[in-house]
C-alpha cells in the first residue's frame, strides 16, 4: 500500500463518521480545523482506521498525533511500509 | 436495513452511523419517546448508536445524558433538567468498573455480606428514587472482570470478584423480580456472548472511559432496543414456518413419512429436532405458530404425526398449506388469527419465497436464515422478535410485590439531602501550587478541557513551565479523592499577578468532578494565596465558547461582582478583603 492509498482510506473514514461525501483532508488537517472533531469522534476515528487497517494504536500513541499527516505516517510506521 | 439483523455488522454501523440515521429517519409514523441515559462510564457512542436500533423499531428518541459517572447523582438528587425531560425511559449504564469495593482477603463472610449489602443499596436506593418518574427502569446487571487473581476459585470462594458479581446478579434478578417497571439488561449474558475478550476494551477504558469496547456497543445498543420495543409493544406475537427442510429435513411430498429427518437417528435429524425444540420453547411462553408452506394439506399435516415430532398439528394457531403464492397466505394467516401483518415472522429456508414475501409484504420481518437449519435458532433468538417483558402469570405477583415494594421504599434509607451525600464521600484535596512532577497533566487539562473551562485557553508545555517558575503568577492544580478512590489531578487554575490584582488567565476543571464543591476549596486556596502575595482583588474573565455555558454564571456564584459586558464575554471582580471559606465539605491539604 503506498501512502497516498492510507491517505485515501483514512479520507473514506472522515466522510463516513463526518458524514460529509465531498469532504477532502489534507496532512495537515487537524482538529481545530473540523468542528466535529472533538475527543469522542477522535476515538471513534481511531477505532474505525484500527479495524479498516487491522493495526492497534498503543495507549501513548494517540495523544501525540497532531494532524492528519502524523496519523498517517505513524500508520505507515505500523503497518511496515 | 440487514445490517441492522443479526449477524450485525458492527464496523458499518460504526462507520455510516449518522448516514443510516438520515436513512432511517425519512420512515414514517415514527413514535416520540424521551429516553435518558444514566451512564456510570462514557455513554456518548452508545448513544449514537441505541438511536440507530430504536428508529429502526419505529421509535424516534430524544435523549437525556447524565454528565459522565453522574448516574447516582442524578437519579438520587435529580436535577431540573431530568425532571422537565419527563423520561418514558431510564437507562442505567452502570458496568463492574462502578463497583465501588470488591472483598479483600482477610474479609470474614459478616464482612463479604456487608459489601454485597452496600451495593445493593446504593441501586436500590436509584431505583427507589426514581420510582417517581413511575416509567420503565432499565438496569444493566453486571460483566464480568476479565481479570480474576484467584483462578478458578474466583468464583466460588467468598473473595472472589466472580462469586461477588453473581451474587450482585442474583439480588438483581430478585429485585426486577419484584419492583413494577424494573427490567435488567442482561450484560452479564452478552458479555459472555460476546467474549469477555472481546468485551472490554483497557485501552478504551483509559483513554475515554467507555466501559466496553467499542465494537460490543452495537451489540448493546440492540439488546437496549429490544427491550424497550418490547417496554412498547412492538414485540412480534407469530411465528410463522415453512416446512420441508425448516420444520423437518426433506420434502414430505415426495419422501413420505418414513423418510423425513426428524428425530435422533441422525446428525441431520438432530438440527431438526433441536429448531423444533426451540420452536415448542417459544409456543409454550405464549407466542403463536402458523404454517405458510407449499404443500398438500394432508401431506404438510402429516409430516407432524411423525412419532419423533415435537411440534404437534395442533401447536399451529393457523395452518396455510397450499399452492397458493406466500405473501397471499401470509396476509391470510394475519387475518385469521386477527393480528397485524407486522406482528409476524417468517421463517423460510427459500431465499426466493423469503424474497417474495419481503418484497411484497415488507412489514413481515424475514430474516436472512440461509438454508441451513443450524442457524435459524441464532436468527430468531438474537434478532430478539419475541423479546418479553414478562410472563403473564407473573403479572399477578408482580402487582403485589409493586404494593409491598412501596411500603419497603419509605424505610429505605437513602440520603435527605445532596449535603449529606457530599459528606458521605470522605472528600480530601490536595490544592498546591504547581509542581515539575504535574506539568504535562496540567498541559493536558488545559487543551482539552472544553466545558468547565472559563477562558478556554490552551497552553504547551513551556508555558506551563515558565508560570511554574514565576513569581508574577498564583497557580495552582488540586487533586480529588473521595472514599471510592482518587479522581487524580482535575483542576486547573492560575493567576496573573498586577499591581495587588489577580487577573484569573484559566480556570478549569475536569467534569467528572462536577458538582462535588472542588471549585469553592480551589477559590478559598486561590484567596489564600493572594493574601499570601498581598493581592486585594481578584479579576475573573468568562469568555464564551460553544462548549463552556454551564461555567457562565460561575463567578456570580462565587460572589464576583460583574464589571462588564461584552456580547456574552463578561468581567468580573471580587475584593477578598472580606471573603470567608466557601468549602465545606472538603479536606484540603496545601503547600
Amino acid at each position: 500500500m503506498t501512502r497516498e492509498e492510507i491517505f485515501n482510506g483514512v479520507q473514506d473514514i472522515f466522510r463516513d463518521i463526518f458524514d460529509e461525501d465531498g469532504m477532502v483532508i489534507k496532512n495537515a488537517t487537524s482538529s481545530d480545523e473540523i468542528e466535529d472533531w472533538d475527543s469522542l469522534n477522535h476515538i471513534n476515528l481511531v477505532s474505525a482506521i484500527e479495524k479498516e487497517f487491522k493495526i492497534k494504536f498503543a495507549l501513548g500513541e494517540l495523544m501525540t498525533l497532531k494532524d492528519v499527516g502524523a496519523m498517517v505516517d505513524l500508520m505507515m510506521e505500523k503497518l511496515k511500509l | 436495513m440487514q445490517h441492522l439483523e443479526h449477524p450485525l455488522d458492527v464496523n458499518k454501523i460504526l462507520r455510516k452511523k449518522k448516514s443510516i440515521k438520515k436513512c432511517l429517519l425519512l420512515q414514517d409514523d415514527l413514535i416520540e419517546k424521551n429516553i435518558a441515559i444514566l451512564g456510570g462510564s462514557t455513554t456518548s457512542e452508545l448513544k449514537n448508536i441505541l438511536e440507530i436500533f430504536l428508529l429502526k423499531n419505529g421509535i424516534k428518541p430524544k435523549f437525556y445524558e447524565s454528565e459522565y459517572n453522574k448516574y447516582y447523582e442524578d437519579a438520587l438528587f435529580g436535577s431540573d433538567e431530568l425532571d422537565k425531560f419527563n423520561p418514558d425511559i431510564i437507562y442505567i449504564h452502570t458496568t463492574n468498573q462502578n463497583i465501588i469495593k470488591y472483598p479483600e482477603s482477610k474479609d470474614t463472610s459478616e464482612d463479604v455480606a456487608m459489601l454485597l449489602s452496600n451495593e445493593m443499596q446504593r441501586y436500590k436506593s436509584i431505583w427507589n428514587s426514581l420510582s417517581k418518574f413511575d416509567c420503565a427502569i432499565i438496569q444493566n446487571n453486571f460483566d464480568y472482570t476479565k481479570d480474576r487473581s484467584l483462578g478458578n476459585l474466583d468464583c466460588y470462594d467468598i473473595h472472589g470478584k466472580t462469586y461477588f458479581i453473581n451474587k450482585l446478579n442474583d439480588e438483581f434478578s430478585l429485585n426486577a423480580r419484584k419492583i413494577k417497571n424494573l427490567y435488567i439488561n442482561d450484560i452479564n449474558y452478552l458479555s459472555s456472548y460476546i467474549g469477555l475478550r472481546y468485551w472490554f476494551d483497557p485501552s478504551l477504558w483509559y483513554q475515554a472511559k467507555y466501559a466496553i469496547s467499542m465494537e460490543s456497543i452495537p451489540e448493546l445498543a440492540f439488546n437496549i432496543g429490544k427491550i424497550i420495543s418490547s417496554i412498547f409493544g412492538k414485540s412480534k406475537k407469530c411465528l410463522v414456518l415453512d416446512l420441508d427442510n425448516t420444520c423437518w429435513g426433506g420434502v414430505i411430498g415426495d419422501d413420505g413419512l418414513d423418510r423425513i429427518h426428524i428425530g435422533t437417528e441422525t446428525a441431520i435429524s438432530e438440527s431438526y429436532t433441536a429448531f423444533q425444540k426451540y420452536v415448542k420453547e417459544l409456543k409454550n411462553r405464549g407466542v403463536t405458530l402458523a404454517v405458510c408452506s407449499k404443500n398438500d394439506f394432508e401431506n404438510a399435516k402429516e409430516g407432524f404425526s411423525h412419532p419423533e415430532s415435537i411440534l404437534k398439528f395442533d401447536d399451529f394457531t393457523s395452518f396455510k398449506a397450499n399452492w397458493n403464492p406466500k405473501n397471499h397466505n401470509i396476509l391470510d394467516i394475519a387475518k385469521s388469527i386477527n393480528i397485524g401483518v407486522d406482528s409476524l415472522v417468517f421463517i423460510d429456508d427459500n431465499p426466493v419465497e423469503r424474497d417474495i414475501v419481503l418484497s411484497q409484504v415488507p412489514s413481515v420481518s424475514v430474516p436472512d436464515v440461509g438454508s441451513d437449519v443450524v442457524e435459524f435458532i441464532a436468527h430468531i433468538d438474537r434478532n430478539g422478535y419475541f423479546e418479553p417483558i414478562s410472563i403473564a402469570d407473573d403479572d399477578i405477583n408482580r402487582n403485589q410485590y409493586y404494593e409491598d415494594n412501596k411500603k419497603r421504599a419509605n424505610k429505605q434509607a437513602t440520603f435527605k439531602s445532596y449535603d449529606e451525600f457530599l459528606v458521605s464521600l470522605d472528600m480530601t484535596a490536595e490544592i498546591k501550587s504547581f509542581s515539575s512532577v504535574y506539568l504535562d497533566r496540567i498541559t493536558q487539562l488545559t487543551n482539552k478541557t472544553n466545558q468547565f473551562n472559563l477562558t478556554t485557553k490552551r497552553y504547551t508545555t513551556g508555558e506551563i513551565d515558565t508560570i511554574t517558575l514565576s513569581d508574577e503568577y498564583i497557580k495552582v492544580y488540586g487533586k480529588l479523592t473521595d472514599k471510592y478512590g482518587s479522581n487524580g489531578l482535575v483542576a486547573v487554575s492560575i493567576g496573573r499577578i498586577e499591581n495587588r490584582t489577580c487577573h484569573i488567565d484559566l480556570w478549569l476543571m475536569s467534569c467528572r468532578v462536577l458538582k462535588r464543591d472542588m471549585e469553592f476549596a480551589m477559590l478559598d486556596e486561590l484567596v489564600n494565596k493572594c493574601k499570601d502575595q498581598d493581592v486585594s482583588e481578584i479579576i475573573g474573565y468568562y469568555y464564551k465558547s460553544s462548549k463552556n455555558s454551564m461555567v457562565s454564571d460561575l463567578y456570580e456564584k462565587f460572589g464576583f461582582e460583574l464589571k462588564e459586558t461584552s456580547n456574552e464575554d463578561t468581567v468580573w471582580k471580587l475584593d477578598i478583603s472580606s471573603y470567608e471559606n466557601k468549602n465545606k465539605f472538603i479536606g484540603v491539604s496545601n503547600d
